[in-house]
């Protein structure tokens, strides 16, 4: 594994931002686009490279590299694109929860409270995607929460906008964000992602099976129930 | 029957009533879900409506708080593009500038014009799908050429 250190990564980070701002101020929104593009694609073999993974392990672990154990929470107050996304996710095979705000989100992942309430430990998220411009909460402030949570700082947030504000992407990306992506979606956009998060999971799996041959107990109880989750109201 | 809707669909792309984006959700229908777009567009307009009912409230108070008509156009905006519904998209564009540059007049008739794009659209829908339902669930998935 190669590790890019941060002042590489700033100065490509930097190079890909001026050319889609000199584009995107000549209203090329193609090239903007494609820029855009460029830098998520970036960010993503980046994820790759530096997102640490929690370890799921499931009393199937044959299982664990499928595509259904993605779990994806989207948050959206559109009722439209809700409907929208949540079926882009369930095409890509993925597991969704739709909230319909961020202070919802924290409520779904416990992240409301100042104590973890129980019945959280099990609650396995593999990505969150949210809206930005959101009544209240908006996606930024939801993304800042979860990135100062000690339960889900590592979970990849992707950000949705129908509006190419350069500044705004920069905030997003410089806060944590995994991805920024542009309204409508695209269903290869959701693919992408998944597909580079698969990867990422793949790869903590196969460490996990050569952890789990050197211990034979440990926190991990194999005696426990599935891990289920905890019934919550799906908005 | 299905040459039929064929055509009528062409036609919403080609007079640019619809965008790609509609294509991109019929992409989204299969046999387990025939009835995705309908769903989603029945949910637009329901959606919508309403905000043109609020829109309509706050522009016959007369008080233009043009952000609170922006924030609501946004939102407009936003669920116009995300089912292709190209005509009302600008004109909540429009709007919106409208709204930057504090134009009340410019807002009114441009809002006017939303209005019937968007009763114009949900016309041609609607006979679209239940011609499309009549067809069979085939034609709805395939792509204009």
């Amino acid at each position: 594994m190669v590790y890019i250190s941060p002042n590489q990564s700033s100065i490509c980070f930097h190079i890909i931002i001026s050319f889609s701002s000199h584009y995107s101020s000549k209203s090329s929104n193609f090239i903007t686009k494609h820029c855009l593009i460029l830098r998520s694609k970036y960010f993503n073999s980046m994820a790759e490279v530096l997102l640490p993974r929690k370890m799921d392990i499931t009393n199937d672990p044959s299982k664990f590299g499928s595509p259904d154990l993605l779990h994806v929470l989207a948050v959206d107050d559109s009722h439209v694109d809700r409907k929208f996304i949540e079926r882009l996710l369930r095409v890509s095979s993925c597991k969704v929860t739709v909230v319909d705000s961020a202070t919802r989100a924290l409520q779904y992942l416990g992240l409301d409270v100042e104590e973890k309430p129980l019945g959280f430990e099990d609650l396995k998220v593999n990505l969150i995607m949210t809206d930005y411009s959101m009544p209240g909460m908006t996606g930024y402030e939801l993304l800042k929460k979860i990135k100062e949570s000690s339960a889900f700082r590592e979970v990849p947030v992707v950000i949705m906008s129908s509006e190419n504000i350069l500044p705004r992407i920069d905030r997003c990306l410089e806060e944590g964000a995994e991805d920024f992506l542009l309204k409508p979606v695209k269903l290869s956009d959701v693919r992408r992602l998944r597909d580079s998060l698969m990867k990422v999971e793949d790869l903590s799996f196969t460490k996990s099976t050569q952890k789990r041959e050197l211990e034979t107990e440990n926190a991990y109880s194999f005696d426990s129930p599935v891990q289920s989750q905890p019934k919550r109201a799906k908005i | 029957m299905q040459r039929q809707v064929a055509l009528i669909k062409q036609s919403l792309f080609d007079q640019g009533y619809l965008d790609e984006q509609f294509m991109e959700l019929e992409e989204l229908q299969d046999d387990a879900n025939p009835n995705f777009v309908e769903e989603v567009s029945t949910l637009y307009f329901k959606d919508s409506a309403r905000l043109i009912n609020n829109i309509d409230q706050a522009l016959e108070r007369g008080s233009f708080d043009f952000n609170r008509l922006d924030s609501y156009m946004h939102q407009f905006k936003g669920s116009s593009t995300s089912i292709g519904a190209n005509k009302v998209k600008a004109e909540c564009t429009k709007f919106r500038e409208y709204c930057r540059a504090g134009n009340a007049e410019g807002c009114l008739r441009t809002f006017q014009q939303l209005k019937k794009e968007h009763s114009t659209l949900r016309k041609k829908l609607e006979h679209y799908f239940q011609l499309a339902r009549q067809a069979g669930p085939k034609e709805t998935a395939r792509r204009p050429k």
